[in-house]
C-alpha cells in the first residue's frame, strides 16, 4: 500500500450546535484521485475546506504527509484549492492570477514568466496570458485556476464542485482533462462533488457521506455493486428496491422471498445493511442487471420471472422499461414498479407499453439490506 | 438634419421633463454666474459691459492665491483623514459585523445626518473651544496646564470638524466596494500563500479601490467648498474660498468679482478631480 498523504483522525466539526462533521476517519493516499460524495449539506466541503485550513476543527487531527496541520495556517498548507467560483481574481490578468502565488518564490522574471507559461500550456490556455480575468468563460475561468494552483506544486489539489458550473459537454469534456492531468502531475487530488456519475468516472477511491459521517469508503466498482448501505445504493446510480422476507438463515447464507422474484438464497457478500427508517429488509438490483426477453427468446439465466410493461422510455443508444413483476405486491399489498435498463442493438424492436413480457435474471446481481 | 424616428421622440419626450428640470435648476443659475463674472462692477449695481477685469483679479490677487490654495490643502488633508478613518470603518462593518446587523450599523453611522450640519459645526466649537469639553476636561484631570491651543480656529479644528462630518460620505462607498468582493477570493489569495495582511494588500485593497476614489471625490468636492465650517469653527479668521465669495457678494456687493471666483474655484475642482480620475485609471488600473 502506497502511503497516506491526508490522514484525518477522529474529525468533528461543530457551528454552533449544529453537529456538521461526525468523527471522520480517513486515509487518502499519495498520488490518488480522491472524492468526496454526497448530497448537499452531508458535510463534503466543511470537509475539504477542513483540510484546506479554512476551518478549524473542533476536534481530532488532519495530517497531509505525516504532518499535524493543528496550528498550520491555510497560506502554509501544501494544498492548493480550485474553488467553486474558481475565485479569479478579476483586477488581474490571465497571468497575473496565475503568477499570484509566486511572489516569494525566488526565481527570476524571465523563469517565473515560463513557468507561468507552460502552467497555462498545461491546462491548453496558451497565449491567453495578457487576457483580462474578467473576459473568459466559463470553462477558461477554470483552466485558469487550476493553472494558478498547480503552478505551486502543492502536495494535495483541493477541488470544490469544480465542474457544477459547466455544462453538460463542456463538464464531461473536463472529466477527462482533469483524469488525464491528475495522471499527469501525479498529484492527489481531492475532488467534492454531488454528481455521483462525476465521482464514479474520476476516482480512484470515493468516499460516499451523509450527516457528517462517511457511509462508504471504496473504489467506484465496489461502490456501484456492492453498496455498503441502501442509501448509499439509491444515491449512486438507479436501483430497484422490492420488499423481502427472510425465510431462514444458515451460518454463510439468507434465504429471503422476494415480491415478485420468489425465493432466493444470497450469500454473505450479497448482504449490506438496510437504512434506520426502513420498514424491513429489502431486496435491489440495478436497471441493467436483468435482461428484458423478446417473444421466444432464449437465455442462459438461472432465473425468469413475467411481467407486464408499464412504461417506454427510449433514450437513443438504451431504452428504459418500468415493469409491473408477476406477484410484486404479494408482501405488502404495494405495486411497484421496477426499471430495466436494455441496450438497444440494431435488429431488435423495442417493446410497447403493455406487453407481457418476461425477464431473465441471477441472484447474483440482487443485494439484500437487511 | 435627420428626421427623428418614433423611437427617437418617445426617448426624448421622456427624458424631457428631468431634461427641463435639470437645466433650470442646475444650467441656469451657473450659467448665470458665468455671465456675471464677464460684467463690470459699478457703486451698488452691475453694469452690463464685458470684461476680463475680474479674473485678472483674481489670478493675480495674492489674498485669492492664498485662500485658494488653503482651501486647496485643507480639503486635501479633509480628504485624507476622512478616507483614511472612513477605510476601517467601512472594512469593519463589511468583514466583521454579523450580516443581519450590518443595517443597523449603516443605520447608526448615518445618525449625525439627522442633525442640522450647522448644529454639529457648532458642538465641535463646544468640544473643541477654550473652555471646551476637550480641554476643560484635560485640565480638570491636571493632564495639562494651560487649554490646548492647536485644536482652537485653527485649520486643525476645521480638518477635525469636516473630517467628521463627512465620515459618512466615505463610509458608504468603500463599504459598498468591499461588500462586492467576493470572498471566496480572499481565501484563494490565503491559499495561494498570502498572509493575512499580504491578500489584503494585493486583493481586498485593489478591489476596494473603485470606493475609495468615489469617497475621495465625494469628500473632497463639497469640502473644497464649504462655507459653514471655517466661519463658525476658524472663527472667521481663515477664511476658505466660500467665504471670500460670501464676502465679495454680500458684504461688498461685489457679484462680478464674487461669481469669477465661484468660476475659477468650480474650474480648479473639476480639474482636480479629472486629474485624479485620470491618474487612478492609469496607475491603479482600477476596472470592474
Amino acid at each position: 500500500m502506497t502511503e497516506a498523504m491526508i490522514a484525518c483522525k477522529g474529525v468533528h466539526k461543530y457551528y454552533g450546535d449544529y453537529h456538521a462533521l461526525r468523527g471522520i476517519d480517513l486515509t487518502i493516499r499519495a498520488g490518488e484521485f480522491f472524492s468526496l460524495l454526497g448530497p448537499s449539506g452531508c458535510g463534503k466541503t466543511t470537509l475539504l475546506r477542513t483540510i484546506a485550513g479554512f476551518e478549524d476543527i473542533s476536534q481530532g487531527v488532519v495530517l497531509i504527509d505525516g504532518r499535524d496541520m493543528g496550528d498550520v495556517p491555510a497560506n502554509k498548507r501544501p494544498t492548493n484549492m480550485v474553488f467553486q467560483s474558481y475565485a479569479i481574481f478579476p483586477h488581474l490578468t490571465v497571468a497575473q492570477n496565475v503568477a499570484f502565488g509566486l511572489r516569494r518564490d525566488p526565481r527570476s522574471k524571465a523563469d517565473k514568466a515560463a513557468a507561468v507559461e507552460e502552467a497555462l500550456t498545461m491546462v491548453g490556455l496558451k497565449g491567453y496570458g495578457a487576457r483580462s480575468a474578467h473576459a473568459l468563460s466559463g470553462g477558461q475561468r477554470q483552466r485558469v485556476a487550476l493553472a494558478r494552483a498547480l503552478i505551486l506544486k502543492p502536495k494535495v489539489l483541493l477541488l470544490d464542485e469544480p465542474l457544477s458550473a459547466l455544462d453538460r459537454k463542456m463538464r464531461e469534456q473536463m472529466q477527462v482533462e482533469l483524469i488525464k492531468l491528475q495522471r499527469q502531475v501525479g498529484i492527489t487530488f481531492v475532488l467534492v462533488t454531488h454528481d455521483q456519475e462525476e465521482a464514479l468516472v474520476m476516482s480512484d477511491r470515493i468516499a460516499v457521506m451523509f450527516e457528517g459521517e462517511i457511509a462508504q469508503l471504496d473504489g467506484p466498482e465496489a461502490l456501484y455493486a456492492r453498496p455498503a448501505t441502501r442509501r448509499v445504493a439509491d444515491f449512486i446510480g438507479v436501483m430497484n428496491f422490492l420488499p423481502a422476507r427472510i425465510l431462514s438463515e444458515s451460518a454463510s447464507t439468507v434465504t429471503v422471498e422476494v415480491a415478485g422474484l420468489g425465493q432466493v438464497e444470497l450469500p454473505e457478500r450479497q448482504i449490506s445493511r438496510a437504512d434506520p427508517d426502513d420498514d424491513g429488509p429489502m431486496i435491489g438490483f440495478r436497471p441493467e442487471t436483468m435482461t428484458l426477453l423478446g417473444p421466444g427468446a432464449t437465455h442462459s439465466q438461472p432465473r425468469e420471472t413475467d411481467a407486464t410493461i408499464d412504461e417506454v422510455v427510449y433514450y437513443g443508444d438504451m431504452t428504459y422499461y418500468d415493469l409491473r413483476l408477476d406477484g410484486a405486491e404479494a408482501l405488502d399489498g404495494k405495486a411497484r414498479p421496477v426499471r430495466i435498463s436494455m441496450r438497444n442493438v440494431f435488429g431488435r424492436d423495442v417493446q410497447e407499453v403493455g406487453t407481457r413480457t418476461r425477464l431473465a435474471w441471477s441472484p447474483g446481481s440482487l443485494v439484500l439490506f437487511r | 438634419m435627420a428626421k427623428f424616428d418614433a423611437e427617437a421622440r418617445a426617448g426624448l419626450s421622456l427624458i424631457a421633463p428631468p431634461f427641463l428640470y435639470a437645466a433650470l435648476i442646475l444650467a441656469a443659475p451657473i450659467l448665470t454666474i458665468l455671465a456675471y463674472s464677464f460684467l463690470t462692477d459699478g457703486y451698488l449695481e452691475i453694469i452690463g459691459d464685458f470684461t476680463w477685469a475680474n479674473y485678472a483679479q483674481v489670478f493675480t490677487d495674492p489674498i485669492v492665491r492664498t485662500v485658494m490654495l488653503r482651501s486647496l490643502m485643507v480639503a486635501a488633508i479633509v480628504t485624507l483623514a476622512t478616507v483614511l478613518t472612513a477605510f476601517p470603518i467601512a472594512y469593519y462593518v463589511s468583514f466583521m459585523v454579523r450580516p443581519e446587523r450590518k443595517a443597523m450599523w449603516l443605520f447608526l453611522i448615518t445618525i449625525p445626518f439627522w442633525t442640522s450640519y450647522l448644529i454639529r459645526v457648532f458642538l465641535w466649537k463646544v468640544i473643541l473651544g477654550y473652555n471646551g469639553v476637550v480641554n476643560s476636561s484635560l485640565t480638570g484631570l491636571g493632564i495639562i496646564d494651560e487649554p490646548l491651543t492647536f485644536i482652537l480656529y485653527n485649520v486643525n479644528a476645521i480638518v477635525m470638524t469636516l473630517a467628521h462630518a463627512y465620515a459618512p460620505f466615505a463610509i458608504l462607498p468603500i463599504f459598498v466596494a468591499l461588500e462586492k468582493i467576493d470572498r471566496s477570493l480572499l481565501e484563494a489569495g490565503r491559499d495561494l500563500g498570502e498572509s493575512r495582511a499580504m491578500t489584503f494588500w494585493r486583493v481586498t485593497l485593489p478591489l476596494a479601490m473603485p470606493g475609495v476614489i468615489a469617497a475621495t471625490l465625494i469628500v473632497f468636492i463639497p469640502t473644497i467648498g464649504d462655507y459653514v465650517t471655517p466661519e463658525v469653527i476658524g472663527g472667521g479668521k481663515i477664511p476658505m474660498i466660500a467665504n471670500l465669495i460670501q464676502v465679495q457678494m454680500l458684504a461688498l456687493d461685489n457679484r462680478p468679482l464674487g461669481s469669477a471666483l465661484a468660476v475659477t474655484a468650480m474650474v480648479i475642482v473639476a480639474l482636480v478631480s479629472l486629474l485624479f480620475l485620470f491618474l487612478n485609471r492609469r496607475f491603479l488600473k482600477v476596472r470592474q
